[in-house]
């Protein structure tokens, strides 16, 4: 695990260390079962142009799964997120297979983010913070935010 | 009604709509393969040695996670067949979500959820006429505490 990030650590513009993921049709059946969204817009060609999206497209909770990761591994065991929201504006195509665990060649998506806000609030130290995912083009597809608490260190 | 709008007075009476409550038990394995489908390999969420270890005490689900399935524990669905019924447009996609983290939800939680339509809207995207619908919902666990809170958007076209 990453070393634990505190409040003094953090100014207004500091990146949250990014996140790289690759969708595949498979973590999109892993996810549908995990998640019991069965929704064939997410692994039914056919159904997913009828839908007019084209082809079989990322689940939106999955990206936001991702974001959730992207924040607590962020904040640390010490750190809480309080808040989390995100919008699905771009539609994401996951790779297919080449072998039944690989890939084939194609995009990488990453989760990013950077501090937009810190203040102290009651007895916590808060940080807002802009988050996003971006596609293999840099295309933002999956634009959000985040509020969290942090610890701080002790006083001397 | 505005012509040709997609909000008819059917789907405008489901504002302020109820569905619920819906009770969900928030089992370990589901965790495990919730964080597994994630790719996110924080011990918290798989090893119940590590977690019970934590101040958390037992295994942690990942932010979001209600129980299996997640849509909400299901009463959302409810209220999609509610929108079907008033006419409601039949291409949906999920539009995107808010959530408000109050209290950690671990294994072995029993989460009740109550959810209702708060807003429905109409614009015109790329999409053409679009209807977008915010449900609200809020969830318990067994001391009564609310432990977290969503807004999610459907998006009808």
């Amino acid at each position: 695990m990453a070393k634990q990030i505190y409040y003094e650590d953090i100014e207004v513009g500091t990146e949250i260390t990014p996140l790289a993921k690759i969708a595949t049709t498979r973590m999109l059946v892993q996810w549908a079962g995990a998640s019991g969204d069965f929704n064939p817009l997410h692994y039914d060609d056919g159904f997913a142009q009828a839908m007019g999206v084209g082809a079989p497209i990322v689940h939106g909770a999955l990206k936001r799964a991702w974001l959730g990761q992207l924040m607590t591994d962020w904040i640390g065991e010490q750190g809480k997120l309080k808040k989390l929201s995100c919008q699905y504006r771009g539609m994401d195509y996951p790779r297919k297979m080449k072998t039944r665990e690989e890939p084939h060649d194609g995009e990488t998506w990453w989760c990013k983010g950077k501090v937009t806000k810190k203040y102290e609030e009651g007895s916590e130290y808060l940080a807002e913070c802009e988050i996003w995912v971006e596609n293999g083009k840099g295309e933002k597809t999956t634009p959000g935010s985040a509020l969290v608490a942090l610890p701080r260190r002790s006083r001397k | 009604m505005t012509e040709g709008s997609l909000i008819t007075d059917e789907l405008r009476k489901l504002i302020g709509m109820s569905s619920g409550p819906i009770v969900s038990k928030v089992e370990e394995g589901a965790i495990q393969r919730y964080a597994q489908a994630i790719g996110d390999p924080n011990p918290l969420y798989s090893d119940p040695d590590f977690a019970i270890k934590t101040k958390h005490g037992r295994l942690l689900a990942p932010p979001g996670f209600t129980g299996w399935p997640i849509k909400a524990g299901r009463p959302t669905e409810r209220l999609f067949e509610s929108l079907a019924k008033a006419g409601a447009p039949t291409r949906g996609l999920d539009g995107g979500v808010e959530f408000e983290f109050i209290e950690p939800i671990g294994a072995s939680d029993v989460l009740t959820a109550k959810t209702k339509i708060v807003n429905i809207i109409e614009r015109e995207t790329r999409l053409g006429k679009t209807m977008f619908t915010t449900v609200e919902a809020t969830f318990v666990n067994q001391k009564g505490n609310v432990v977290l809170k969503s807004r999610s958007i459907l998006i009808q076209f």
